[in-house]
Parts: C-alpha cells; structure tokens; sequence
C-alpha cells in the first residue's frame, strides 16, 4: 500500500500547485480519491468527521442497483431465448445480456464522465460522484436494442442540459437519468415505443413479439403474463425496470443504509395503490380495471419509485416534502397510465413532473415553520402593547 | 425544586468517544505566561488600555470593547503585559500577560451589594469586568449592558462530546453558585432559568431562587438555544442572556470578595490522553506546562480549546479559552485509507450512517482523529441534519440562506434563534462535509453588520 502511495505521490506532482499541469488537477485527484481516502484533516468547523462521504453514499446506492441490474441482464437472454424457442442455460442468456448491455454502460460512463470531468476541470471543482450512480442508471432504463450512438447522446443531453446547465451537481431540477430517458423517448418515439425494442434482436428476428405489458393493455389486447411473472420479472420492458423483487432487495439496501427515503417510497407506493384502486372501481376499459397490484409490478413504477424519485436534489428535500411528493408521485404515475394511452410508462412522466412541482411543496412546508415563527413575533408584539 | 418544564427531545446523538475525563482533580502545573484572546469575544473589536512591558493588576483592564466602550476586560492575574500578539492587518490576536504571582489585584467595594440597584450593579460588573461572562441570544456575543433581557439561562447540562460535568467542578461551591444567581436576578424581571439533568440534578436542586427545568436527550439536548426555544423563545427585537455554571460561581465569588474571580476548572479529555482528569486554574492559562505533564498517546496530535464539535485549534504556544471548561486532544489523522470510501469498510471509525457497522459494536468508545474521512462537495443527500438538530428551525434551508446571504430568508428561518455550536454535530454528520458552522457564523457576522 505505500508503495502505491508513494507511486501516485510521483504521479500527482505535475498536477500540484503552481506546477505545469494544476488546472488538471480535480481529473486525477477523481482518481486518486478512488482508491485512497484523502489525508485531509479538519481546518475548521468539527474537529472530527463522520466516516461517511459521497463517495460512500453513491456506491451504496450502486450496490442496491446491481440486483436489478444483474437480473435484468440476464431477462434480457432470457426473453430472446425464450422467444426464439432456442434451449438454453442461465449462463447463455447471461452472456447474451452482457453483451447487448455493457457497451451501453460503457458508453454512458465514458460520454457522460468526460463531460463531468471537463467541467470539473473548467470549473476547477473536484469531481462529483453523483455521476457514477446517473451513469449506471441511463442503460438501466432504456429498452435493449435502443442504438450505442443513441444511449451517447441522450447521456450528453442530459449531464449538459439537465445538470451542468443548472450548475452542477445538486443544482439540478429534474434527475438527469430520466431526463436521459425522457430525452430519448421524444427525440427517437420510434426506437423507444411499439413492440418491437423491449426485446432483444426483436426487430431482426420473426416470431418474437417485444410487447410490454402496458404497451398490450394500451393497444386493448390481452395480458399473458402472470402476476407472479410480473413480480418476477421474465416480462418484456426496459433492461433493468422489469424485476420487482429485485428492485424490493435494492429498496431494502437503501432503506436499511438510510440512503434512500423511505417516506418517498413508501409514499409513491400508497399513491399509486390509491389511484390503482380507484381506477378499479371506475372500471371503464382494459387499463383501468388492470388489478391495482398489478400496477404496482407491472412496468417502471417500482424501479422508478425506488431508484429515481429518491434522488435527494431532485426530490423534496423536508421531510413533509417528501411524504406529499412521494404520494403525489404514484397517483400522477398511474394516471398517466390509464388516461394516456400513448404514454404507457408513466412513471418517468410522473417523477419528471414531481421533480419541478418539488421546490413548490418544499416551500409550502418551510412556509409554515416560517408562519409560526412570524405569529410568535406578533403575538408578542401584542403583548407588549396591550 | 419546583420542576416548570421538562425538555426531551430524541433528534441528536451522543457520540461515543474514547477519553472522558475521570472525576479526580489533579495537581496544577504553574504557569508562566496567561493570555486573553480577542477571538474568544465574538463580534468584539478590543481597544488597548495597555502597553506592552506595563505592570497590571489582576482584575485591572487590558482592554475595553471598541463597540460596547463600557465593557472592559481586565487581566486574570498581576504581572506585566509581555507581548501583543498581531496578525495580519495588525489584528490583535492574543495579549500576553507574564505571571508574577504576587496576588496584586484590584479590588472593589462590594459592601453595599445586596441594596445596589440594576444600573448600579450594572456598572459595577462592568468595571470590575466579569460582563464579559455574560452572553447574550441572539448572535451569541457578549451581552449589551443597556438591553434589559427577557430572561437568563444557566444551564448545566452539558451533553457536547466528553463534556464536563459540571456537578462535579461545582460540588464544593454551591454557596457561591447560589450568590451568583442572586446577582442575575438582579438584572432581569423573571427569576434565572437553571437547567439540570433531568436523571440526576444533584447539587443543583439545593439552588434557590430560580426556575428549574429539566433536560433529557442526546446532544445537543445540552445546547441552550434548545432550551430557549422552550422556555422563552426569541422574537426579532427581544434578548435573552446566558452564563456558564462556573461562570456564574465567579460572579458569586466576586460579590462576596469584590475581587474579580477568574478560576477555571477544566477536564482534560480526549483518545491522545493517557489518564484523563481535571485540574483547577485559572481562564487564559498557558497549556504548555498542564500538557508537559499529561502522557501523550499519539506522536502528533492536535489540542483543542473546548469539545471536539465547536471547539478551536490551540497553536503550540496556546493559551487556554475564556469561556472553555474543556481541553480535548485527540491524534491527527493525516494519512490516507485505501478504498475508505467502500460501506461497510473501517468500522472502526465512528460514524452515524448506516453505511458502516460501527454504531452496533457496543464498545466502550471509538478512537477519532481529525481526518475528514472525504472531501466537500456540493449538499446532495437531505434529511440527515435534521437527523441530529432539535430545534424548530430549518437546518439545510438555514443554512443556504446564509450561503447566499438572504438576510429577510435568514430572519424568517430563525438565525436569531441559532449559534454556531447548535451546528457542530450537523459538521460532523454532513455527507458533503459541509462548514455549516463557517457558513451560519458568517451568517450571523452579517446580521450583526446590517441589522444589528
């Protein structure tokens, strides 16, 4: 270990101050932060630190997203196997997923870290990590055949346009992944809706059918999946949204490491079994008397509610905040659905909408400690005259 | 002891520290040199009264404050004033007083004491200078001698980490606490507010003439501005005063002796000391000699005037803090942790998140050191200061208030009702490593500036 650090000392000397190469400086302190916690110690403030850092809270969310991840890359197999009625093993659709689906992370970290680390350095900010979550989370919401050159843009367009242009990271109003998404869904309709994307080498290939379930509800055909599939995950839909259990077990990490909000998950989900539950009752066509349950594991809403509206410079950031955006979340998401055929996937729509409207809730609820601290003040005031 | 309030609250954390002081007071190494330091008076510009190589008295004035002219500061001991200390653009930093010990002292005529009237007894406390023991809410600075505050608070309940206890330093001087109060009272229209542990009020349940309350709850359930915002919360415009317990003692002892008492008894405490203890002394003491003779645990270290959450870096020539009854020192952690950033990796270092495992060992108390363990970044995760702040105030929001310097948003917020040190666990805590109680002195620095 020290003679790493010795190693990397050499390395970094170039980059120090008043030497040739300074301004570079945040780009290989990103890496030398990487693997070596920095000596910095306490120059004001509290002389001690907690042990936790960004570094640390990013990677835990990423930890939570490799059940969903790992799952959704092998599904991706799966559903081509499946469909083609070619035999398979567990480690050929894994292999078939891998290769359809690391290339697309690849170029998501690549494109979307340049551009971070540009701006680090033009900036002459060190490097966020935020991007290191964002950048695993842009693959896993896009349907698998969507094109390399696809996937590199939307990353750009959403790290310039839905961050940087904010200011950086925890500047932004709206999550950049799902802007990523939502940038994709409008920019290319037709790579990113219809039945031939969700299922890998479905356009190249007769006789498979890549019909999301949503996607079949909404065109008023019938549902061929279970319950239990759905939950499951062997259904067809973007690469790492089709698993609830799995996303369950990342919700349960960043529940448990107090990462992620419980009070916005469990909020969207009592939103949208409220709003699932009352379009059942109205009941008028196939979408609306889809078993609310079912909405909950159908589609992205429980990959969405779990992974994207809990970003915390996004979402709300009170406490109250969050219980009323995390509801407010699941009733928009499901309506969306159901009132909006041409949208099928109404989570994206829902937290995208939540994300601007979440500034507005946060300051309705400082508001009214700001209220009773005036009242105090006036309250007093009146007793000092009468 | 007529209980008017019990304060519990649970948002906090008691941080399990390794090097509490044990309750033994141990032997008081002389000194040499005592020193005051302008920084320890927050929002006081000093104006010498004295030279440096001038004889002075203890209890004489060394200098006076340039905004509050009639609040005086005098010298803890008799001696010669050796050097002034200057920083840049001729800032005093510290003056020191070279130690005779000939008990020369100024001495003032307390004998009409129990008939004196407030504005009497007002300049009689200034001029003899113990006012500097008494702070005023908002902004924490020392108290303006023309306000009459809506109340003082004494509280003696500390829970900062490795407090003091204050049960202890005072156990033999309840008579001169009790005579300390009895000056309070005189300054304000409602007895003294005296808070005490609500599991063990011990000697302070002798005190009269006061309103007890009780406090429960981890840190910073000890803070006063929590106990304030109970009891008498502060409107824009209203003020409210604060003592120190043993600051209180002093004022007792003063109205018996009409000497100016400056004694201090600090614990000594942090994971670099071997045997931890107090010793008694006096406020402005020159640490060298009481750290001569401490056994050290670490080769490098840092002593701290005050806890490890609000408390200031004493250089190597350092001098005791006017107000601290506490000295920690704990090792410098200057040195790099591979993939420290990895959850659930170094366990063996403190910390509140549940990204670690630390906080389910149940050990007698962690070894800390001064390393940042990261690096500041821009605020992303939210709820975790609310996590550790009771007050009824917006911590985050407050905060950035102060960052962009919205002064009618900091009112509205309730910066009147903050001090820096209510932040220190949110310094601790913060995922970003935020400077939170940086950002919200300068927020008050600038309250002061433009409204006063």
């Amino acid at each position: 270990m020290n003679a790493l650090r010795k190693q990397l000392d050499a390395l970094k000397k170039p980059f120090g101050k008043g030497q040739k190469l300074e301004k570079f400086a945040p780009a290989i302190n990103a890496f030398d932060t990487f693997l070596f916690v920095p000596n910095h110690t306490t120059k004001k403030g509290a002389h001690i630190r907690d042990a936790v850092d960004l570094k640390r809270t990013m990677v835990t969310v990423i930890i939570a997203l490799l059940p969903a991840l790992i799952y959704g890359i092998y599904n991706t197999g799966y559903q081509y196997y499946a469909q083609t009625g070619e035999s398979f093993t567990f480690i050929d659709a894994f292999i078939h997923g891998a290769w359809k689906i690391v290339p697309m992370i690849i170029v998501s970290y690549v494109v979307g870290l340049s551009i971070e680390f540009g701006f680090a350095v033009y900036r002459g900010h060190e490097v966020n990590e935020g991007y290191l979550v964002t950048g695993l989370l842009i693959p896993m919401i896009m349907p698998v055949d969507i094109p390399l050159w696809m996937v590199g843009i939307s990353t750009a367009f959403a790290v310039l346009i839905a961050k940087e242009a904010f200011g950086g990271t925890g500047m932004n109003i709206l999550n950049p992944a799902l802007t990523a998404r939502a940038f994709a869904f409008f920019a290319y309709p037709t790579y990113m809706s219809g039945n031939k994307v969700w299922v890998s080498e479905a356009g190249a290939v007769d006789g498979i059918s890549g019909e999301t379930i949503l996607g079949s509800l909404a065109a008023g055909q019938d549902v061929k999946y279970s319950m239990m599939q759905m939950f499951q995950g062997s259904i067809p839909g973007s690469i790492a949204e089709t698993s609830t259990l799995w996303v369950a077990v990342g919700a349960l990490i960043l529940i448990l490491t107090g990462i992620g909000s419980w009070r916005i998950i469990t909020g969207g989900i009592i939103g949208a079994a409220i709003m699932g539950l009352l379009f059942n009752l109205w009941g008028a066509n196939a979408l609306m008397s889809f078993s609310w349950m079912n909405h909950l594991v159908v589609g992205g809403f429980a990959f969405g509610i779990v992974f994207m509206a809990t970003d915390p410079v996004s979402a709300a950031q009170t406490n109250k905040g969050k219980w009323i955006y995390g509801i407010l979340t699941g009733i928009f998401c499901i309506m969306i659905r159901v009132f909006n055929p041409a949208y099928p996937e109404g989570v994206m729509l829902a937290i995208l909408l939540m994300n601007v409207f979440a500034p507005t809730i946060d300051h309705y609820v400082v508001n009214g400690n700001i209220s009773k601290r005036k009242k105090r003040w006036i309250n007093a005031q009146e007793l000092k005259t009468a | 002891m007529k209980i008017i309030k019990k304060i519990q609250t649970r948002r906090g954390a008691q941080l399990n520290i390794k090097g509490g002081a044990e309750k033994v007071i141990s032997r008081t190494p002389s000194s040499d040199t005592f020193a005051l330091k302008p920084d320890d008076f927050f929002g006081t510009f000093p104006k010498l009264l004295k030279k440096e190589g001038e004889k002075i008295k203890a209890g004489e004035p060394i200098f006076f404050s340039k905004n509050q002219p009639s609040v005086k500061f005098v010298s803890p001991v008799s001696g010669v004033v050796q050097t002034i200390q200057r920083g840049p653009r001729r800032k005093i930093e510290k003056i020191i007083i070279a130690n005779a010990s000939d008990d020369d002292s100024v001495s003032h005529d307390v004998s009409t004491f129990e008939s004196m009237g407030r504005d009497e007894l007002k300049s009689l406390l200034l001029d003899s200078g113990n006012w500097p023991f008494i702070h005023q809410r908002p902004y924490g600075t020392i108290a303006n001698p023309e306000d009459t505050p809506k109340a003082i608070f004494v509280s003696t309940y500390k829970t900062s980490p490795l407090c003091p206890d204050f049960e202890f330093i005072l156990n033999k001087e309840v008579e001169a606490f009790q005579d300390g109060i009895s000056i309070l009272n005189k300054l304000v229209d409602q007895p003294v507010f005296l808070g005490t542990d609500a599991s063990h009020p011990g000697i302070f349940k002798e005190i009269s003439d006061v309103q007890n309350y009780t406090v429960a709850g981890p840190h910073p359930a000890g803070n006063i501005s929590l106990h304030i915002q109970k009891l008498a919360p502060i409107n824009m415009g209203e003020r409210v005063w604060t003592v120190n317990p043993e600051d209180v003692a002093n004022l007792g002892r003063f109205a018996k002796s009409g000497k100016f008492s400056p004694k201090r008894t600090i614990a000594i405490t942090g994971n670099a000391v071997e045997h931890t203890k107090y010793i008694v002394t006096k406020l402005g003491v020159e640490l060298q000699p009481i750290l001569d003779e401490q056994t050290l645990l670490y080769p490098h270290n840092r002593v701290i005037n005050g806890d490890v959450l609000t408390g200031s870096t004493a250089s190597t020539e350092g001098h005791l803090g006017y107000y601290n009854n506490q000295i920690s020192i704990i090792p410098e952690g200057n040195d790099y942790r591979m993939f420290g950033w990895l959850p659930f990796k170094d366990n063996n270092i403190l910390s509140l998140s549940n990204t670690s495992f630390s906080r389910l060992f149940k050990k007698k108390g962690f070894e800390v050191d001064t390393n940042l363990n990261g690096e500041e970044r821009a605020l992303v995760v939210t709820g975790e200061m609310e996590k550790v702040f009771p007050l009824d105030v917006f911590p985050m929001q407050l905060i950035k208030a102060c960052m962009i310097e919205d002064i009618e948003k900091m009112e509205a917020l309730g910066i009147y009702e903050v001090v820096p040190e209510d932040f220190g666990l949110i310094d601790y805590a913060n995922t970003s490593k935020i400077e939170a109680q940086e950002i919200i002195r300068q927020g008050i620095e600038l309250m002061i500036n433009e409204v006063g």
